[in-house]
């Protein structure tokens, strides 16, 4: 088991207790080589219901979400309501390094199981919560989806079209990114308690997450007092004491859409980017009319709307004739700022993922299948990225844990099962 | 800043403009003493784009290139001089982490790759960030975020089935890739304490955002489903929208996910003659007429303000949420709760706001006290306290340019 070995969390425990919202944290912790024990409920975790499915049959042990996300952990299944779940839960909180959870704020500790109890039985525990909005505060028991959470976030407004209500993107993002800081916050916590052997409660707030992924859109409000708003094909570029300079970026082409940005000034790669087109297009007989422009002297401050339409309509025309493939390997070779729109046929098929040794296989042996996923995308040469197992049936790791583990009889186990508590 | 997580932990820090400075933000945040390294004769994109203080420009202005920097300290250096090269050498010499978001190729031109820098500290563990990775055909794809979110595949899943996709503002996938390598990067750490050794990280950004579509992912592996625009609409639930609200551009995003949020969601609007309609009363009654029913509940909603809706409707239990602009959020009271923008005096932008971590930590809090530094800020405290440079030698590294100041920003920067 060498290879096991490097992994750089080998030999970490995760008890993980979460829902849809907080699974990829533990599943980060697992790509770096933790143990993560998936707990569910004795029927399954309700996330398990969650689309899209293996073969589009809705069942529990066929959502394709779920095995993303659980990839790597082991699963038993628990009641944490009785008091016999309660205390195998808390023998299981003596050995392990972190707890992941979920649950509205307070539900924890509604039944002694809050961090300040468990910091009582293991004062080196870290207590990852996760929730839409964080532990305590107004908004602390909101309910949210992920197209409100993104709203809320600010991450709706900021994209649209000028004449219909802004969107939201078309893929769950709210709850992967409070899953994703919970892993950060885990692991910031983690560097303390092994220097100092002190635990503590790490507190994540999704919406705080959204609002971290904005990139300058708090900061144009706290400089300029704007709020950026989606305005469909464009950037709309704030202009001080004038109207936004509106610059089209997507651009229809004849298998798709590619991202353009037709500008130049003072930055020496936005100008030959430019040229570097226009020479594409003029070889075509396209867009002569900006044979010999003089990108270098476009300035975003004063340039008016209809110049920087004459350009972009010109070169938009060239595009339409052209795939995405043969613009952008062209944009590869003559560093032109342009990039496929790709959709998922897209980037399974890219020869860059895969050349990286990007993609994992991974066997599902009671679908008889195997399934191409995404791997990791750090590569560590001293620490190989390894797929520990396929995400766990129900309970499928019980008797590993209870009987071997923890030293249940299979008679204990039975009364366990029979009173609901696994 | 003893008693912090990171305080002790020294970070060498070459990377520039978004996803990179983040990294080494995240550390500084917890104590970590970060000294980043750029130069007046090229200026990162963030320092010339804005968004400025007033809509002045100028390199030190940028709210862009504060916002990934605060708390760290700020040189200015001409790596391109060979004696540039060699006071790098020291910082790495130095450090424990170097960190690097560089087009592939740049930091070996300066003898600054991982190789070069392990020669010179055999424990250095060292991180490069870039769109594509270290390899691979597309791996010298120039650098600009919006790269990842069109190869990762976001922009075709923004926007409306009806209509082109649409552009991520804000090149989202440049701010997730932060925190990924910041959780491989802590356990790097850690295995360095255990033995001793330094490793090598190498991020592909796109991956990142590839790895955040995994379900679409695995959708299109197995069931051959291309996943395509869908406007504010989703596969499973209905109602799932954005609706309209009283005031210039106002909205409420409402998703009802059960019947007893429906049943709920009726007693709020007053229970009104078509809630009874049986088309309505079940999911895939609801699902299947969504269109006049979202347009019934936008003739709800638009009688309140977006505050007003929500406060309603969660208050019955129903999830409703406003859509915040960028003023909101520095209105809305949770944010205010847990303390989400700090505000800090930088020394040309005056008091503005920085953003904190998403999690708070109950005993090892972070501490945001120190504005992002101007372009060479903290050279005298880098070159004589941490680098042990003489007065007379950090002069030297003035008159020959190796210390780069504001005479040295390109002109066609200063005249704007």
């Amino acid at each position: 088991m060498a290879e096991e070995k490097n992994s750089l969390l080998a030999g970490y425990r995760v008890l993980d207790l979460t829902d849809e919202k907080g699974q990829l944290c533990g599943k980060l912790l697992g790509d770096l080589g933790a143990d993560v024990i998936k707990i569910e409920p004795p029927r399954g975790d309700p996330a398990r219901n969650t689309g899209p499915f293996y073969k589009d049959i809705p069942h529990p042990e066929k959502s394709l979400f779920w095995f993303y996300t659980n990839l790597h952990k082991r699963s038993i299944t628990l009641n944490l309501e009785t008091s016999d779940g309660k205390g195998i839960f808390q023998r299981l909180v003596k050995s392990a390094d972190f707890v992941v959870e979920s649950f509205e704020p307070g539900y924890m500790e509604s039944f002694g199981l809050g961090y300040a109890e468990l910091e009582k039985i293991n004062p080196r525990i870290i207590v990852t919560s996760i929730t839409p909005f964080g532990q305590t505060g107004p908004y602390a028991h909101y309910k949210t989806t992920d197209i409100v959470g993104v709203a809320m976030g600010g991450m709706v407004y900021i994209y649209g079209e000028m004449d219909r209500p802004p969107n939201r993107l078309s893929c769950p993002q709210f709850y992967f990114l409070g899953g994703l800081h919970g892993a950060t916050g885990s692991m910031v916590a983690h560097y303390h308690r092994e220097l100092t052997g002190e635990g503590q409660q790490v507190d994540v707030s999704c919406q705080q997450a959204v609002v971290l992924s904005l990139m300058i859109v708090a900061e144009i409000w706290d400089m300029l007092k704007y709020s950026y708003r989606g305005m469909g094909p464009f950037y709309a570029g704030a202009r001080p004491g004038g109207s936004p300079l509106f610059s089209q970026v997507i651009y229809p082409c004849k298998d798709g859409h590619v991202f353009l940005l037709v500008t130049g000034a003072s930055q020496a790669g936005m100008v030959s980017s430019s040229r570097a087109l226009v020479e594409m297009a003029n070889r075509e007989g396209m867009a002569l009319e900006l044979k010999d422009y003089p990108w270098q002297t476009i300035d975003a401050a004063t340039i008016s709307q209809e110049e920087l339409t004459r350009l972009t309509d010109a070169i938009a025309g060239f595009i339409k004739t052209k795939t995405k493939a043969e613009l952008s390997s062209v944009a590869l070779e003559k560093g032109i700022l342009l990039a496929p729109l790709t959709t998922v046929k897209d980037v399974v098929e890219s020869p860059q993922f895969t050349a990286r040794g990007f993609w994992q296989e991974v066997e599902h042996p009671e679908l008889g299948a195997t399934i191409t996923y995404p791997g990791y995308p750090i590569k560590m040469n001293e620490a190989p990225y390894r797929v520990q197992r396929r995400a766990p049936l129900i309970g499928e790791h019980n008797e590993e844990i209870y009987e071997k583990e923890l030293g249940f009889s299979k008679e204990q186990l039975g009364i366990l099962k029979n009173c609901g508590v696994i | 800043m003893t008693g912090q997580v990171f305080a002790g932990l020294k970070v060498a820090d070459f990377s520039w403009v978004g996803a990179g400075p983040q990294i080494a933000r995240e550390l500084a945040f917890y104590g970590a003493t970060v000294v980043r390294i750029e130069c007046h004769r090229w200026p990162e994109t963030t320092r010339t784009a804005g968004p400025f203080k007033d809509g002045i420009t100028g390199i030190n202005r940028s709210a862009f290139t504060a916002a990934y920097n605060v708390n760290k300290y700020g040189i200015s250096l001409d790596l391109n001089m060979s004696k540039g090269q060699e006071i790098a050498k020291k910082l790495v010499q130095w450090a424990d982490i170097v960190s690097d978001s560089m087009s592939v190729g740049a930091m070996a031109k300066w003898g600054l790759d991982y190789e070069s820098c392990k020669k010179i500290k055999p424990e250095i563990i060292y991180f490069s960030t870039t769109q594509m990775g270290q390899h691979g055909p597309y791996n010298k794809v120039k650098g600009y975020g919006f790269i990842g979110v069109s190869y990762a595949g976001y922009s075709h899943l923004n926007g409306w089935p009806d209509r082109d996709p649409l552009p991520l503002f804000n090149n989202y996938s440049d701010f997730i890739s932060p925190y990924y390598l910041i959780t491989a990067l802590v356990a790097a750490l850690i295995r360095k304490r255990k033995t001793g050794k330094g490793m090598y990280l190498d991020q592909s950004q796109v991956e990142v955002g590839v790895s955040f579509l995994a379900p679409s992912i695995l959708d299109y592996m197995v069931n051959g489903r291309i996943a395509c625009r869908m406007g504010n609409r989703d596969p499973y639930v209905a109602p799932h929208g954005i609706f309209p609200c009283s005031g210039t551009d106002c909205w409420v995003a409402i998703a009802i996910t059960n019947d007893e949020e429906w049943q709920n969601f009726c007693s709020v609007i007053g229970n009104p003659d078509w809630t009874k309609d049986s088309r309505f009363s079940t999911m895939l009654g609801r699902k299947g007429n969504e269109d006049e029913l979202e347009e019934r509940i936008g003739e709800w909603t638009q009688n309140y303000t977006a505050d007003q809706a929500m406060t309603m409707l969660q208050e019955a239990g129903v999830p409703a949420g406003v859509i915040q602009k960028a003023e909101g959020l520095f209105n809305d009271p949770q944010l205010k709760h847990r303390e989400h923008f700090r505000f800090l005096e930088h020394k040309e932008i005056g008091v503005h706001a920085y953003q904190s971590p998403a999690y708070r930590l109950s005993k090892t809090p972070c501490s945001i006290t120190k504005a992002a530094p101007c372009l060479g800020e903290d050279n005298e405290y880098v070159y004589k306290e941490i680098l042990g440079l003489s007065d007379d030698e950090v002069a030297d590294l003035l008159i020959e340019g190796v210390i780069t100041t504001d005479t040295d920003i390109p002109e066609v920067l200063c005249g704007k």
